[in-house]
């Protein structure tokens, strides 16, 4: 895997955020440094949906919690409507934080117990205003009833009242009261129960139609983020593999990571015949000593000496289609690539 | 590994007695607001050699069945009743000392989280042959052997030096590995897989069940795999048991399930989860309410409250397990999916608002309340 490169970044489109070269390090102790996050590039449009993909440990919370400057990344830049967020001082950055939303895997654990529900949906307008309790009230009661929650019910409720569900739709309410240009959703379903999962994503759906909502969706199930996101990047060990649209990502997976994550997918279906051509043993290397060259190589089937020498770069495969691999499973449009 | 899916096993004449008979299994919890039925009749019987999965929503039961059927549950507020015949014996006849000398040799568990199955400051070649040396009264030389074989059979690389490794030196994945060459140590007939991939990566998630469906193969076990996910059920066993508020609502081999699903709820959970063959941005069928309350479940039919088919029968009448067009599929429905019955409860349903049937038929949006005027409904628990 992949790559670096920045060929895949577009020109064309109302960008909310642009990510460049963003690296996230931390050290290990002994001299030692975990390269989380090394060098990733990509852009979200207004109203988009992207999914970050990738087994644990590739590096995708980490990217998710790096665009909120949590921690500040180590390189690169972010930047939120063309302010680069990794400049800002302490005070315009918590400014900034008002655009910026998170949603959190736990949904029961990210609400403070002790508080009812009015208080905890409401505690961002308490630091950025308004005020006056009605008027906070007349934004709150509007978000749970958007959410599916009753307002007038869940007020003096605590979280333990609830469902897990119901939890994360307070989260969600909490994230939406400021009117964020972009949240940023860290395997907000995959504690839930399938059937509660899908009232959830149906609803972040319907949110993004009626808010113009810009999402980053951080999940490890393949189907799951499908169905959500219009792009979907796939990530390995702190480096972008490639990154689509999304049914074409499903229909013509350009790296070997990509394939070999969709036929490790269990599909739920009798009939589906299961593919173990690709499958490799072998697990995730040391972020520590991450390999040389292409990072998925000592787990690639395609890989050679190319891959152990020259790190690959983003390439074009169809209209937003990009790939950063050596020996890419579809073609590459070497014409596209050459009017760029 | 092994690409064989489902039953590369005897064809079903060749096989005698099934190794598992369980007859009207119940286990209670007694706590201060009731009784929780957590398993509540269930009845199956399993052959030789097969595998059988149990899938449900949590709070289903489907982890209390598979302790109740090893004997794990313990606590004084605690009641199994019935009968668990295995290979001959009666399980639950038996006191828990006599139990002991079953588990590992006859039968075993591979628990969910293989990052707290282990005990963390014993050096896992020690956890690994603790009970070869108990059950089979091997000398220490001996079962550090087995021991390291066993590691190797589960693809454990360098499994001489692993032997001695404690678990945090090894990732989940492996940690996986070394739970399951546990459980196959004494080489049980019997292996219980509760969620034993849930907390891995798709990756190892399939390299895991390979590995299970590989030994299973050479070792002639038969299986009981407890799972939430329609899809590792689907690929990997023999038989499927859907379980709802402790019961059996549905019960089939694997692709006549998924071929011709008869019971509204199988039906439900199949469409409620996302698949990689739709189009992104796929509306989901989701579930309108939530699973029930297992200490005062509701009358009739468990599933009614939000079933799209419910009729007034089902909420008083409870329907029985009944055969369907074999005696190998089972459900518990009076207006089962597909029968001319059950389109016309839908179109009445429909007809008259109902909540469950709207969201159903995509005129709703499926909510936990199940009142027809969400801003009506209590705020739940």
């Amino acid at each position: 895997m992949a790559g670096s490169g920045k060929a895949h970044l577009r020109a064309a489109v109302d960008t909310v955020l642009r990510v460049e070269d963003l690296t996230v390090e931390f050290p290990a102790g002994k001299d030692r440094v975990v390269h989380a996050v090394s060098g990733i590039s990509f852009d979200i449009a207004r109203g988009e949906t992207l999914g970050l993909v990738g087994e644990s440990g590739c590096g995708k919370s980490t990217t998710g919690r790096a665009i909120l400057q949590l921690p500040k990344p180590t390189g690169g830049s972010v930047q939120l409507k063309g302010t680069d967020l990794t400049h800002l001082d302490g005070e315009s950055m918590r400014e900034k934080r008002t655009d910026l939303q998170m949603i959190f895997q736990d949904p029961i654990s990210s609400l403070n117990p002790r508080r009812r529900i009015g208080e905890v949906v409401a505690e961002p307008l308490d630091v950025w205003g308004p005020h006056e309790d009605d008027e906070q009230w007349k934004i709150v009661s509007a978000m749970l009833d958007a959410v599916g929650i009753d307002p007038d019910v869940a007020r003096y409720k605590r979280p333990h009242e609830f469902s897990g569900g119901q939890c994360q739709r307070i989260s969600i309410a909490r994230a939406l009261v400021m009117e964020p240009e972009l949240i940023i959703c860290d395997e907000p379903v995959s504690a839930l129960d399938v059937s509660v999962q899908a009232q959830i994503l149906n609803m972040l759906e319907d949110l993004k139609a009626q808010y113009g909502l810009t999402l980053v969706f951080i999940a490890h199930d393949l189907a799951v983020v499908k169905n959500i996101s219009d792009r979907v990047a796939v990530m390995y060990l702190g480096k972008m593999c490639e990154i689509s649209e999304s049914d074409e990502l499903y229909a013509r997976p350009a790296h070997p990571y990509t394939r070999l994550l969709l036929s490790s997918s269990p599909i739920p279906d009798p009939t589906a015949v299961i593919d173990d051509s690709l499958l490799v043993e072998g697990e995730l290397p040391s972020p520590i000593a991450p390999p040389s060259g292409c990072r998925f190589r000592t787990r690639c089937p395609l890989s050679d000496e190319i891959c152990e020498r020259v790190e690959p770069q983003m390439r074009r495969v169809a209209d937003d289609h990009y790939v950063a691999c050596h020996h890419p499973l579809v073609e590459i449009d070497e014409v596209a690539v050459s009017l760029d | 590994m092994s690409s064989d899916r489902s039953s590369p096993h005897l064809p079903r004449t060749d096989r005698s007695e099934p190794l598992l008979v369980v007859d009207d299994l119940r286990t209670h919890f007694e706590v201060e607001a009731g009784t929780v039925k957590a398993v509540d009749g269930v009845s199956f019987t399993l052959d030789r050699g097969r595998t059988l999965g149990v899938v449900g929503e949590s709070g289903s039961g489907k982890t209390v069945l598979s302790r109740s059927i090893m004997r794990l549950i313990s606590g004084g507020n605690a009641s199994t009743t019935g009968t668990i015949r295995y290979d001959g014996q009666d399980l639950l006849a038996k006191p828990q000392r006599e139990m002991q000398k079953l588990w590992g040799v006859e039968m075993a568990m591979v628990f969910q989280d293989p990052m707290t199955s282990l005990n963390p400051v014993v050096k896992v070649g020690r956890q690994l042959t603790e009970h070869v040396r108990r059950h089979l009264g091997v000398s220490k030389a001996e079962a550090r052997a087995t021991g390291v074989e066993l590691l190797r059979s589960v693809r454990i690389p360098e499994p001489e030096s692993r032997f001695d490794n404690y678990p945090h030196e090894m990732s989940g994945g492996m940690r996986q590995r070394v739970c399951i060459a546990i459980a196959l140590a004494c080489g049980p007939k019997m292996l219980f897989a509760d969620e034993p991939t849930t907390a891995l990566d798709v990756t190892v998630q399939h390299q895991i069940l390979n590995l299970l469906a590989q030994q299973q193969e050479e070792r002639f076990m038969t299986m009981i795999m407890v799972t939430h996910d329609l899809g590792v059920v689907a690929g990997r066993t023999d038989e499927i048991a859907v379980m709802y508020a402790g019961r059996i609502v549905e019960k089939a081999p694997t692709a006549e399930l998924f071929r011709d699903m008869r019971h509204p709820y199988t039906q439900a959970l199949l469409w409620s989860i996302p698949k990689m063959s739709e189009p992104k941005h796929t509306r989901l069928s989701a579930i309108a309410g939530r699973p029930p309350d297992l200490i005062n479940p509701p009358k009739g039919c468990k599933f009614s409250p939000r079933c799209p088919y419910v009729q007034d029968r089902c909420r008083e009448e409870e329907p029985p397990l009944s055969a369907a067009s074999g005696p190998d599929h089972q459900f518990r429905c009076w207006y089962p999916v597909g029968s001319p019955e059950s389109k016309v409860a839908f179109e009445t349903n429909l007809a008259a608002g109902l909540p469950q049937t709207m969201a159903a038929a995509g005129k709703l949006e499926a909510t936990e309340e199940l009142s027809a005027v969400p801003a009506a409904a209590g705020g739940g628990r």
